[in-house]
């Protein structure tokens, strides 16, 4: 099964599975478009993806968490294209029995993509300028 | 003697002008190849903030060239 996946459409909400009687906890997270970004006004921004490789390693990352965290099951969307202020880029869903697990790998998963995934962002500030930003954290 | 294909995203991809090309290169070294390229279009990122990728999978930069392999230069990641 697919746990990685790139839209251009808006992010469904609801994961690509069924969540089952065994799951006792289920963790979902929305990364948003945000105003600001390092004290500039941000007007919107456009995300582009290096496809193959952003799919293969997001799977990667969705597997492990459900390794490392005895997950019941996970799954992670993106967003790709010209997106406004609020727009939901990414959301992830982490189900397991407990709530820790639940937790640490929905953490898991949406920090390893921001420093895994071969996507970037392009945002474009009040100013009209607009700049590839270098991810520091 | 080999053809690589190079495929551009991003920053890169802006700064090259151009998303793909197919170069001869003599030598089956990546790092010498993104070097080269690097000075000759003025990319605007030195190696250590580079993962090259080789036919789709992320690859050391000792990883050696085959002829037809389809090679990326991938920038700093900055989704989410």
């Amino acid at each position: 099964m697919t746990t990685f996946r790139l839209l251009d459409d808006p992010l469904p909400s609801d994961p690509p599975f069924p969540i089952t009687v065994a799951a006792g906890a289920v963790v979902s997270f929305d990364g948003r478009v945000r105003e600001h970004n390092n004290g500039r006004g941000v007007r919107k921004l456009a995300y582009s993806a290096y496809p193959a490789l952003a799919l293969s390693e997001g799977d990667r990352i969705v597997s492990e968490a459900i390794t490392k965290f005895a997950l019941n099951a996970a799954a992670c969307c993106h967003r790709l294209g010209d997106l406004a202020l609020g727009d939901v880029a990414v959301r992830v869903w982490a189900v397991a029995a407990h709530r820790e697990e639940a937790f640490a790998g929905c953490r898991y998963i949406i920090d390893e993509v921001k420093s895994r995934v071969p996507i970037w962002k392009k945002e474009t500030y009040v100013d009209g300028l607009s700049e590839w930003v270098l991810c520091t954290h | 003697m080999m053809k690589i294909q190079i495929q551009y995203f991003a920053m890169l991809a802006e700064r090259r002008g151009l998303t793909e090309e197919w170069l001869t290169v003599e030598t089956p070294d990546l790092a010498a190849l993104y070097d080269a390229l690097a000075r000759q279009h003025g990319l605007p990122l030195s190696r250590v903030s580079i993962r090259p990728a080789v036919n789709d999978a992320f690859r050391a930069w000792d990883h050696p060239l085959r002829d037809g392999d389809r090679v990326v230069f991938v920038p700093p990641v900055s989704g989410g």
